[in-house]
């Protein structure tokens, strides 16, 4: 590990760091206009992307099935039809149905804001620590599934079951990869662990490196409802997992939802690509590498997505009732990841 | 003369007042009066407690007040911390049971009142507001106070016992309603005498051989014990400590004693009383013995690993709310307790900042725990006050007829849940910071341990999120499934005054925890001693110094910057629309047929399904389909009796062998005992010869 | 990898796209701007039209090119396909439907029996043709109606 000792008092631990607590390479925040203009673009490319990238991910399941596919704009067109259509309160929902799609859009915007999508040299890097990240985005689910709950309906309560089911399933697995990744870099602080790993490429290549990303990899393939655990596209009510918490909204809420479902998407596998490909990722303030960052970033995700919707192709969506046993599976992985992380560091010196 | 004692002479003074005057004024002052005198009792409580957390030592010896030991007190940061807790939780629940136990409650009596389920409480001139009711109540939040003073053995357990009583008292406070209440008083009634007595039986172990009964006593001679001894002083002792905590496998009295205590006392006793569970633990392991080797913490690790899932798992499955709420103090100590069980594991190697930032990780959750779970048992008693129901399955809809409470009762499930602007997630975080951090002390235990208790903490957190969209979600979102959850109305203001109170703490907590940093670091440096490591003291702030641990999170900006995204999301695609469109009402989608009745929505039961589902193997439901066909036919079905249970299977497994054991012993044993005076000679007579023999042979 | 070798061998089956309809795109669709979720009625056909829809679906015409998407709920819909005569148990859900379908919406009815009873004119349970339950913005003739005759109708409403 690296011979590197800071002083963090809890105190400066609890509240927003104060003055004098170094922080470990790449969190000290230095950025200016660059460090401010990369958190910007980091939140639009994930709010302008998402649908972009879930385009394109039609667009490849469209051509592997033999299709022409309706483009990688259309889930912009369909979003800018839904803001254009009247809103709907059904009668007998309160405020959880009424502002579960904005707080779903919001957590994933701080989220996309904090993590190192381009730059890990920000104004808020600092404080862009893995395990609030997933918090958020836990929230996200959370206040969907009492916006299903909120409506009364079966298909609601069902939805909002089964979410958090498999989010409760998700957590442990989530939580252990963390673990794994952040043994290396000393801390659970992302871009730390981002530059640490962009320094030493090694890592990444170590079995708890790998172990690690697959365990990730099944856990965002079960947040984001994607197959074989949930199927996005799905028409029949009582396959369905995250669809049927959404099936009251219209209009520009029901563009909300969706939009949320496709930012998450994209911010997912955009962590994904940041901790285990850093490359090409801005960790100093300057214009020209947030710009390579910035198509680096959306080869990556593209790549990424590419894979996805292939083996969406390739899959079927499993039993409601055998999810548990590949999140087991996944959870088993991340424990080896914590494991080899361990042992292969040479036992905690 | 400093401000302590006259603060803890006031506590005392108005705890006394409170219980004379709930004799003595006639009942319709009663209840007013009571509750002002207790609430200046957790006033003057939290003086106390917040003047030792800046620093303030007292200590104080009465050698004549108690007899045979006389009576020691000590207050140090450590007992302040948790005084502080409990008197802002004692004046919080003392407005909110001035509301709770005033006049009668706004429900019109159900005719199918007397279906099975969950009973209806009668607060009222009876229940909480009766005379003796309102007198043990000051006395009991006076010894809540007072628990944590205590500076001798013989004090400790004297006030630890007032404390117990007060509350089986209270417990007991509606026991002529409900016979359920009384089956609960016998397991709570049991349960903490057993605790009593294990806790006797360390503390005897350890002065005999200490060679002293204060804690100052205790604490020199701590090191001239034998490791034998100390480990099963340890042992004795913890195993009562986490009893009260509700920690597995002694939890059992607390699912049944919350539900049916007055809501009020639940909030008390899940608010404060547990903490002292935590604060004896740390106490004793910590301060009186001075650490320990690491397998008591690995111990208390298990124990507490075991509780956060075990308890969460019966809080996802409970159809009670209030057992819901209670069950999720079982997860919450238990989390407490691998906070606890981390940083006796780290000191044990050696390694004493690791050890107070688990510590502190601890402490930070018990005072969080503290504010939500008051606030959600004043919730919860504020919606079985209206409704007479804790059946969630009945309820529902409620957020439309108590606004108030259900906010509320959000406010502390976000606290429960674990997740972002909610308090309880900012001690989660440290807590998982400290196992995370925890790996670079050295050991394979801990290699070993240390992940496993992340993957629980982070189970535990993920399940409390399914509870809590449960609990609130069908709870209080969606229609009532019953009318008398229909016809609900809003709690009496002074009810929502105490639980706002809460709900204010709950917020500090959540937004700015560094409000209580200094204090805390105060809290843990008396328990660890001053922390190795170099850990300068200077300027109130406690130093820990850990290499390569850089981790900040800031909940005040978290919040900030949710709201601004939140009102950016909501406000963004109105102003980017150019045509504006009316929002319109419009009724459920029904999938074309009626429209949906709330029979048809999802229930607290069919939510947790799935997950009972996948838990199977540990939860072990019992379930019974009864089908009885026509007469005719075999292949006509007349009738289908379905019925499940989880049961708590701790309970069933660990408990029903002993207490049939007991029993058959009892049994037994009654054949000894024929009456006969000879028979009775003889077994003195064998007594006295074996005693005889075994003092010869020099034992 | 069976799978992956036909995917290559099989490659592109979707036609190349037909010129764009006669009629142009319907004014009321004109505000959905090349999108619109569909939402499938069966009021008591046949089934043969639903077997022509599942094909204007499949990777041969393609509907979704052309932006429209079947969907679960009429909330998320723009569009409802309507199909067969209206049996008088029908009639009410599919007031219903349309209903729950926010604004813009439109009514394509697809079949002869949607347009005019078909076959079914008179019957017993026949409550009428589509058009006398909700308003009707669109139809499609035939019995059943070919796919390219239902996805010319789509591409009316999406206009691409």
């Amino acid at each position: 590990m690296e011979a590197m000792s800071t002083s963090v008092p809890i105190g400066t631990a609890l509240t927003a760091g104060t003055a004098g607590t170094a922080g470990t390479a790449g969190t000290a925040g230095t950025a200016g206009a660059v460090g401010y203009a990369a958190v910007a673009a980091q939140i639009l490319v994930v709010v302008a992307g998402a649908p972009l990238l879930t385009g394109w991910m039609r667009q490849v399941r469209a051509r592997l099935e033999g299709r022409a596919g309706a483009g990688v704009l259309q889930p912009w067109r369909d979003t800018r039809k839904l803001l254009r259509k009247e809103s709907i309160t059904p009668v007998g929902t309160g405020p959880a149905f009424r502002a579960a799609p904005a707080l779903l859009v919001a957590t994933t915007v701080v989220a996309a804001a904090l993590v190192p999508l381009l730059s890990t040299d920000t104004p808020v890097s600092s404080h862009a620590d893995l395990i609030v990240v997933v918090a958020l985005i836990a929230l996200g689910t959370f206040a969907l599934a009492l916006a299903g709950l909120d409506t009364g309906t079966a298909f609601g309560g069902m939805g909002a079951s089964r979410e958090m089911t498999i989010a409760a399933l998700v957590e442990p697995t989530i939580l252990l990869s963390v673990f794994a990744l952040s043994i290396p870099a000393g801390t659970t602080n992302i871009p730390a662990i981002v530059s640490g790993a962009a320094h030493e490429p090694a890592r990444l290549a170590s079995p708890a490196g790998l172990l690690a990303a697959a365990a990730l990899a099944v856990a965002v393939i079960a947040e984001t409802g994607r197959i074989p655990v949930d199927n996005p596209s799905t028409h029949l009510e009582l396959t369905m997992i995250h669809e049927a918490m959404t099936l009251e909204y219209a209009g520009p809420d029901l563009a909300l939802v969706e939009l949320g479902a496709q930012m998450r998407l994209t911010l997912l596998l955009g962590l994904l690509s940041s901790l285990f490909a850093p490359w090409a990722i801005a960790t100093s303030g300057s214009w020209a590498a947030l710009a390579i960052a910035l198509v680096a970033f959306a080869a990556k995700v593209c790549v990424l997505a590419a894979v996805l919707a292939a083996a969406e192709v390739l899959w079927a969506k499993v039993r409601l009732f055998r999810v548990p046993e590949l999140l087991a599976g996944s959870f088993l992985l991340a424990l080896l990841a914590v494991a080899a992380s361990y042992f292969l560091n040479g036992a905690g010196s | 003369m400093s401000a302590i004692p006259v603060a803890l002479a006031t506590a005392t003074g108005l705890g006394g007042a409170g219980a004379l005057a709930a004799l003595v004024v006639p009942h319709r002052a009663r209840v007013p009066l009571v509750g002002a005198l207790t609430a200046g009792v957790g006033a003057a409580g939290a003086a106390v407690g917040v003047t030792a957390l800046t620093g303030t030592h007292w200590s104080a010896e009465f050698p004549n007040v108690l007899p045979l030991g006389g009576t020691y007190l000590a207050v140090d940061a450590l007992a302040g911390w948790f005084m502080t807790i409990a008197g802002a939780v004692v004046t919080a629940v003392a407005v909110y049971g001035v509301g709770y136990a005033a006049g009668r409650p706004a429900r019109r009596p159900a005719p199918e009142c007397r279906a099975p389920g969950p009973g209806v409480p009668g607060p009222g001139v009876r229940g909480l507001g009766s005379r003796g009711a309102q007198a043990v109540l000051p006395l009991f939040a006076l010894s809540l106070l007072l628990v944590p003073v205590a500076a001798s053995v013989s004090t400790f357990l004297a006030l630890w016992e007032a404390m117990a009583l007060g509350s089986l008292l209270l417990v007991l406070a509606d026991h002529r309603e409900r016979p359920a209440v009384r089956r609960a008083g016998v397991w709570y009634a049991v349960m903490t005498h057993l605790g009593l007595v294990l806790l006797l039986t360390g503390f005897a172990l350890f002065a005999a051989d200490a060679g002293g009964e204060t804690f100052a006593a205790l604490r020199a001679g701590a090191h001239t014990l034998s490791p034998g001894v100390r480990g099963l002083v340890f042992v004795l002792v913890a195993l009562a400590f986490t009893s009260k905590a509700g920690a597995v496998p002694l939890h059992t009295w607390l699912p049944r004693a919350y539900p049916e205590a007055p809501d009020p006392v639940s909030a008390l006793m899940s608010a404060t009383m547990v903490n002292l569970g935590v604060y004896g633990l740390v106490r004793t392991g910590f301060d009186l013995l001075g650490g320990g080797t690491a397998w008591w913490w690995l111990g208390v690790l298990a124990l507490g690993g075991l509780s956060a899932v075990y308890g969460v798992l019966q809080a996802a499955m409970a159809s009670d709310l209030k057992r819901l709420v209670a069950y999720s103090s079982s997860e919450n100590m238990g989390l407490v307790l691998i906070g606890v069980g981390a940083s006796g594991l780290f000191a044990a190697h050696g390694d004493r900042p690791q050890a107070a930032l688990a510590l502190a990780a601890a402490l930070l959750h018990v005072v969080n725990h503290s504010a939500f779970k008051a606030l959600l048992f004043c919730a919860a008693g504020s919606v079985v006050r209206a409704t007479g129901l804790r059946d969630l399955d009945r309820l529902g809809g409620l957020r439309a007829r108590m606004p108030w409470t259900a906010g509320l009762f959000a406010l502390g499930a976000l606290g429960a849940v674990a997740l972002p602007p909610g308090n309880g997630f900012v001690s989660e975080w440290l807590l998982l910071q400290s196992l995370i951090h925890g790996l670079r002390v050295p050991g394979v235990a801990v290699a070993v341990v240390l992940p496993l208790s992340v993957a629980l903490v982070a189970l535990s957190a993920g399940i409390a999120a399914a509870a809590f969209v449960k609990a609130l979600g069908v709870g209080f979102f969606a229609r009532p499934r019953d009318e008398r959850a229909a016809a609900a109305r809003e709690a009496p203001p002074l009810m929502l005054v105490g639980a706002g109170l809460l709900a204010v703490g709950v917020v500090a907590l959540a937004v700015a925890p560094g409000l209580f940093a200094d204090g805390l670091g105060r809290a843990v440096s008396a328990a660890t001693g001053p922390t190795g490591g170099g850990a300068p003291r200077g300027g109130g702030e406690l130093g820990v110094r850990l290499a390569d641990v850089s981790a900040r999170m800031s909940p005040l900006w978290v919040v900030a910057a949710l709201t601004a995204a939140t009102l950016l999301a909501a406000g963004l695609p109105r102003l980017l629309a150019r045509r504006r469109r009316r929002r319109v009402h419009a009724r459920l989608w029904d999938c074309g047929g009626g429209a949906p009745t709330p029979r048809m929505a999802y229930t607290a039961t069919s939510f947790a399904e799935p997950l009972q589902r996948v838990f199977d193997d540990v939860l072990a439901p019992e379930q019974d389909v009864d089908i009885t066909p026509v007469r005719e036919s075999a292949y006509l079905v007349d009738r289908v009796r379905f019925q499940r249970s989880v049961p708590d299977r701790i309970e069933h497994r660990l408990y029903e062998p002993v207490l049939r054991g007991l029993d058959r012993a009892g049994r037994a044993a009654r054949r000894l005992a024929n009456g006969s005076v000879h028979l009775y000679l003889g077994y003195g007579f064998a007594g006295l010869v074996v005693l005889l023999l075994a003092l010869t042979t020099g034992w | 990898m069976g799978l992956l070798r036909k995917i290559r061998a099989t490659g592109r089956v979707a036609e190349p796209a037909p010129p764009r309809p006669e009629g142009g795109v319907l004014e009321k669709a004109r505000e959905l701007g090349g999108s619109a979720q569909v939402r499938c009625v069966d009021a008591g056909s046949c089934n043969g039209c639903e077997i022509e829809i599942a094909a204007a679906f499949n990777p041969l015409h393609d509907a979704e090119r052309y932006g429209a998407r079947i969907v679960a709920s009429p909330r998320h819909a723009d569009v409802a396909l309507v199909t067969g005569p209206v049996t008088r148990n029908m009639a009410e859900p599919l007031r219903r439907t349309v209903a729950a379908m926010a604004e813009p919406r439109l009514v394509v009815a697809v079949g002869d029996c949607a347009i005019d009873c078909g076959e079914f004119a008179g019957g017993h349970g026949v409550e009428g043709a589509v058009a006398d339950v909700v308003p009707v913005d669109l139809t499609v003739p035939g019995c059943p109606p070919e796919p390219e005759a239902i996805v010319a109708a789509l591409r009316r409403v999406t206009g691409r």
